[in-house]
């Protein structure tokens, strides 16, 4: 059973990736995103990993394509149509970087398929919120605070970057 | 647990992260008030005083094993707060003086200050990833920071693709050591290392990813722009505390992580980076008129250096390197400060070096300072960077790499041409327009003489019979 949703989602997950690269229509693209996004949160879902599959859906298939979308918009972009109109040879050295990329990926996966661990129902409870927040104010709790700095930081010099005159008191 | 002794090992970068919160609040409240500098400065004092204290204790994990302090990771954060200390005491003038004196600039370099710190004691590719980006994503402002040029923009747009793209190679590494090991420990990565082609192919990504940071040839390309574009006390900070922190985070997964395997010869691939990072930034050196530009090809040399006592790949070559960074530190620092001075005044470009004519005599505290802080970056005894480049050259001959030696000494005798060409045209020009120069203040003075003071002790202290900070390094 479990399989068969795996199958079915992963091929929702990659045909709606490939449809949104090569979809010409920027919205359209951004709406088979919005499938590709949700599929995943359903593989995660198989895992076991409640509190990522919610957290996928509500940040990347809510917040971020809202904002996607609005920049779309705002920019009005047309000119992505032109992007496949012509062979070049800048894509075809793009298309072999991409093949090493993707080949490289798919050595380390059969490199190691024997150190992925079995789902089985001890993994039910790692995945719950209560598991996720233990670990995260535990063993990850520099990084997590770490992320806090880098985001202020990151927030500050935006708002820095993008004011033209910064008002002087 | 013992959280209460992961905070205290931690300290100088929980107080740099806090003192940034707390000058971005300052701003918020109260914009442009003065006290901004104030906190950034106190705590940074702090900070130091914290870091200096846990010099000389042995090298121990905490924040289950996200990080290291004490031994060598103290000694980069003392380097680091030191560095960021006398930047903050330059800058304060400099950007008054170019009327960029903001407020979150501070905050920006606190910031950037604990990702340093936390940069220097990565023992997880995860803390070693969150303090490089917090670094950098700081640093991508500063170079931003000034926007009515348009070769400010410029500048920063280049720092920030190159630098995103740079990270996207580190990132990537560390996935494919992960995906080899299973772990993102350091040292975990380093006990099961292989010569599986998944793991070379992840070192190779991270080192180039470093490469790009320290900005050693081939991956230079941006360091000249950036640094001309950059306020000049930013780029003291730039190229002095981002470097040391990259550098002393390159010795630790050097060192840990990546073990003699076979296949897996990174000692070659610096070595071959090293020489090829001397000669070019030597060279190119030796043709710029922009000072700037100069220190800028200057600082590529140096990391040449650098690297070539990390190629030795012995405790001796690390701590030689350690030892280098705290030299490069003060000396650049030193240098950036008096070139900051000379650009303040108003009516001419001061970076470009003919337009320093004469101003050796006119100015003689100043002129007796740049001359002091060149001959260090020369190596010229008897000053500290002498015994940082002797310390160096003397690791990578121990380690039987002399070729590679020789190269650095020869480098760094053509270096002499273009350091001294600055000095000719300080004393033996004369000045072909008469330019009013401003008073530097107290504190700028001040920060600058102890520099200069520091850079001279340091040059001596090896012969002298009490001190001893290269054998303080060396314990580690």
């Amino acid at each position: 059973m479990i399989v068969y949703l795996f199958i079915l989602l992963a091929v929702l997950a990659i045909g709606s990736a490939l449809a949104m690269v090569i979809n010409k229509n920027v919205v359209n693209s951004a709406l088979f995103l919005v499938i590709n996004m949700v599929s995943l949160a359903g593989i995660y879902l198989l895992l076991n990993a409640q509190f990522l599959a919610v957290i996928q859906i509500l940040v990347y298939a809510g917040a971020i394509m809202v904002l996607f979308l609005f920049v779309i918009m705002l920019l009005n972009v047309e000119d992505e149509e032109k992007l496949f109109d012509k062979f070049r040879v800048k894509y075809f050295l793009a298309f072999i970087l991409g093949a090493a990329v993707v080949g490289q990926i798919f050595y380390s996966i059969a490199g190691v398929t024997d150190m992925l661990p079995e789902i089985s129902s001890n993994m039910a409870e790692i995945g719950t919120v209560e598991e996720a927040g233990d670990v995260l104010y535990t063993k990850y709790l520099l990084p997590f605070e770490m992320t806090a700095i880098l985001l202020t930081a990151a927030v500050v010099g935006a708002l820095m970057v993008a004011q033209y005159k910064i008002k002087k008191g | 647990m013992d959280y209460l002794g992961d905070l205290q090992a931690f300290l100088p970068g929980i107080i740099t992260a806090v003192a940034g919160l707390a000058v971005i609040t300052i701003e918020a409240l109260k914009s442009g008030h003065k006290s901004a500098y104030w906190v950034t400065s106190f705590s940074l004092i702090v900070a130091l005083f914290f870091g200096i204290q846990s010099l000389g204790t042995p090298l121990q994990e905490a924040f289950s094993g996200m990080l290291v302090h004490g031994g060598i990771a103290a000694f980069g954060n003392v380097i680091i707060l030191l560095g960021t200390l006398f930047c903050v005491f330059l800058s304060n003038d400099y950007l008054e003086g170019i009327d960029h004196n903001y407020n979150e600039v501070y905050g920006m370099i606190l910031f950037a200050t604990s990702g340093m710190i936390c940069l220097a004691g990565a023992n997880d590719l995860i803390s070693l990833f969150l303090g490089l980006e917090t670094m950098s994503i700081c640093l991508y402002v500063m170079a931003g920071l000034i926007k009515n040029e348009k070769q400010g923009a410029e500048g920063a747009l280049k720092y920030f693709l190159l630098g995103a793209f740079s990270t996207g190679f580190l990132l990537y590494g560390a996935a494919l050591l992960y995906g080899a090991t299973g772990t993102t420990s350091i040292p975990g990565i380093g006990a099961a290392a292989s010569s599986d082609l998944l793991f070379l192919a992840g070192a190779a990504l991270l080192l180039i990813g470093f490469l790009f940071k320290v900005s050693a040839v081939p991956f230079h390309m941006w360091t000249p722009d950036v640094y001309q574009a950059t306020p000049t006390t930013l780029t003291a900070y730039m190229a002095t505390a981002s470097k040391a922190a990259t550098f002393m985070a390159m010795i630790l997964v050097l060192s840990r992580a990546l073990p003699s395997v076979e296949g897996l010869d990174w000692q070659a691939v610096l070595s071959v980076v090293a020489i090829i990072t001397m000669i070019f930034g030597n060279i190119i050196a030796l043709v710029q008129d922009n000072i700037k530009r100069m220190l800028a090809y200057s600082s590529i040399a140096h990391a040449g250096y650098a690297l070539v006592g990390l190629s030795a790949a012995t405790p001796e070559g690390y701590s030689a390197v350690a030892f280098y960074l705290f030299a490069y530190t003060i000396m650049n620092v030193g240098a950036f400060g008096v070139v900051a001075y000379y650009e303040r005044n108003k009516g001419l470009d001061f970076s470009d070096v003919n337009n320093l004519a004469g101003l050796g005599f006119k100015k003689p505290m100043m002129g007796v300072m740049m001359s002091l802080f060149l001959f260090s970056l020369a190596g010229i005894p008897p000053f500290v960077g002498f015994v940082g480049k002797y310390y160096v050259f003397a690791a990578a001959i121990n380690a039987n790499m002399v070729p590679l030696a020789i190269v650095g000494v020869l480098a760094s005798a053509a270096s002499v041409y273009y350091y001294l060409r600055v000095m000719v045209y300080l004393y033996f020009r004369e000045a072909h327009k008469e330019t009013e120069m401003i008073d530097a203040s107290f504190l700028y003075k001040g920060a600058l003489v102890i520099l200069a003071l520091l850079t001279v002790y340091y040059g001596i202290e090896p012969i002298l019979p009490f001190g001893g900070l290269m054998e303080l390094i060396t314990g580690f």
